[in-house]
């Protein structure tokens, strides 16, 4: 067997911002020095000039990317999505989401799998605080290869996107023929007795869990939900009415991300499906190794298969 | 300045505090009394300082305006309705579910308005991301932010106020309208903003000290500040809270209260007999 490629989302993103630069010059990337961990350092590298460090003073620079997105510019504005979602929350809401400007937010080190540096720093919750935004879209990669093409769509996008990108590295899940489709949730595999919704690392835990499910005779269906908002309630819910059981799974709070979009989808729509939320359980993180945080926050295949079980038999 | 120059730009001011005071009693709320306090000097940027076409509000290569102070909102308003950017008639619409003129200035609603503001501090950013964007794409324009006193207590206006200087933003110019008053008293009882020049020269600033309500001195300090180089400008302007309108002037009060019918009749009186003696 080859060995799996990894590489994490945020390294992807800093890789596509670089293509981005050499195909559009009204390209502008903002950082708030945090250029070497979040991976724009590359686009700084190469497009010296179009890259412009605000210093540590997050608000300041999401101002300045709504400022900057008026004249013309396509601005990636990044720090870690603590600071991206929550320290600068208000000026995303008002200064970049009220007036609906072009502008892109890459968060990177988002949830626990920040790993050392602990709970200051892994943010939970900025799904949840994004997703209330009106008009904001949130998108939550996979793999390097979704990462890389969701950063590709967001530049021919017009209006505001949180993409979220994680610190460690991840396994690459899709191929270079993968077609990333805007607001589509990615049926990865079909199934009859439970839908499993992941998002972000999530989704390749998911892809075990179903091998764990399938040795003991359970039918998973493995939906990956790329794009946060607008939610596919479409593909989730007819998934849901299928199978008749839904399993969440992200690294995020339970409440606010992907399994309260997905229960108000399924609540809304009709769908008699109990919906299990696999996520950070309303705790904050601690430091230790990123892989170990994930384990013991249960956020892995063996969670998920734990979940789908308990979905399964809620069933009526 | 020239005497028939000034002599436009007073009636022109004039007649926006008319429109200030109207919107502000249709609307029966709002903020009259910051917004007589900048109405000179946002009347002398469109109307003598901006380089700017209400019949093509989206040139991209215009001048830009940002209200860092939302809350002037009627100022604003009624000096883009003298310029033409929208119908007079719409003063009257202020505030209302049906209006094009949000409490607080939106982009999304209005000609003419260059970024949606109101939440205090964040105005400035974006001006300084416009005039990064002249910068980057080697335009001439030049880009005009007016700030409160109070709202300089906000942190955001520092990080801008750092932010500016170090990046060589010489096509800024920064207004903090200095009427002495906010919501909760005076800026020295709340939480003093002072001194702010040496603030602003300490953060590496070209700050000018004017009278908010002598086109001479407004008239000299934008030419100053066109002419530094380096460095974005800062306009200290002292000004008068409700200026224009005798009850209302100096008066905390007036922040964020409209006036009755009997005062709005007042009000009206005075500022048309101050009309009527600048015109003759």
């Amino acid at each position: 067997m080859a060995d799996v490629i990894k590489m994490a989302t945020r390294e992807a993103y800093g890789k596509a911002l670089v293509e981005l630069g050499a195909i559009n010059d009204k390209v502008v990337v903002l950082d708030a020095d945090l250029a070497a961990a979040t991976k724009t350092g590359m686009f700084k590298k190469a497009y010296p000039d179009r890259f412009i460090d605000t210093g540590i003073s997050e608000s300041n620079m999401m101002g300045v990317a709504a400022g900057l997105s008026t004249t013309g510019y396509t601005v990636f504005a990044s720090t870690f999505a603590m600071f991206a979602a929550g320290r600068a929350f208000e000026q995303v809401r008002n200064s970049i989401g009220y007036p609906h400007l072009n502008v892109k937010i890459g968060a990177t080190h988002a949830g626990i799998s920040v790993g050392e540096d602990g709970a200051s720093h892994q943010c939970c919750e900025d799904i949840g605080i994004m997703r209330t935004i009106p008009g904001m879209t949130i998108i939550n990669p996979a793999d390097p290869v979704e990462a890389r093409a969701a950063v590709l769509a967001a530049a021919d996008y017009e209006g505001p996107v949180y993409m979220r990108f994680g610190r460690l590295a991840v396994p690459c899940i899709f191929g270079d023929d993968y077609k990333f489709e805007w607001g589509k949730a990615v049926t990865i595999k079909e199934g009859k007795d439970v839908t499993i919704c992941a998002t972000g690392l999530l989704v390749n835990e998911a892809i075990e869990a179903e091998k764990i499910l399938a040795a003991e005779g359970i039918d998973a269906e493995i939906i990956n939900v790329h794009t946060i908002k607008p939610l596919d309630a479409e593909t989730i819910c007819a998934s849901a009415a299928k199978t008749g059981c839904v399993v969440t799974a992200e690294e995020h709070n339970i409440i606010g991300g992907l399994g309260s979009a997905v229960c108000e989808a399924i609540c809304e729509n009709g769908v008699a499906a109990p919906v299990v939320r696999l996520g950070v359980n309303d705790k904050f993180g601690k430091s230790g190794p990123a892989v170990e945080l994930l384990h013991i926050f249960g956020l892995d295949a063996a969670g998920i298969v734990e979940k789908a079980k308990q979905a399964i038999s809620m069933k009526k | 300045m020239d005497a028939v120059l000034k002599k436009s730009l007073k009636i022109t001011a004039c007649k926006a505090r008319m429109g200030i005071i109207e919107g502000v009693y249709n609307a029966k709320s709002g903020h009259p009394g910051g917004s007589l306090s900048c109405v000179d000097i946002i009347t002398y940027l469109y109307f003598n300082e901006m380089n700017v076409n209400p019949k093509d509000d989206k040139n991209p290569d215009r001048d830009r305006f940002v209200l860092s102070k939302g809350h002037a909102a009627p100022a604003l308003y009624a000096v883009l309705a003298l310029k033409g950017f929208f119908p007079q008639e719409w003063i009257k619409t202020l505030r209302k579910s049906d209006s094009k003129l949000q409490g607080h200035p939106s982009i999304q609603y209005t000609p003419g308005v260059d970024m949606s503001t109101g939440s205090l501090g964040q105005g400035i950013s974006a001006a300084c991301g416009m005039a990064l964007g002249a910068k980057l794409s080697g335009k001439d324009y030049r880009v005009y932010t007016v700030l409160g006193d109070g709202e300089i207590q906000e942190g955001q206006v520092w990080e801008a106020a750092m932010y500016a200087p170090a990046k060589g933003l010489d096509n800024l110019v920064a207004v903090v309208d200095n009427n002495n008053l906010q919501i909760d008293g005076t800026c020295e009882e709340v939480n003093s903003v002072y001194p702010i020049k040496e603030k602003f020269e300490a953060f590496g600033w070209n700050v000018i000290e004017i009278n908010a309500h002598c086109f001479d001195q407004i008239d000299d300090a934008f030419k100053a500040a066109k002419e530094c180089k380096g460095k974005p400008t800062l306009i200290l302007a002292k000004s008068l809270k409700g200026k224009g309108v005798s009850f209302m002037e100096d008066e905390c009060g007036w922040h964020g209260t409209a006036p009755n019918q009997e005062q709005y009749e007042q009000a009206m009186a005075e500022l048309t007999a101050a009309l009527k003696e600048l015109e003759a």
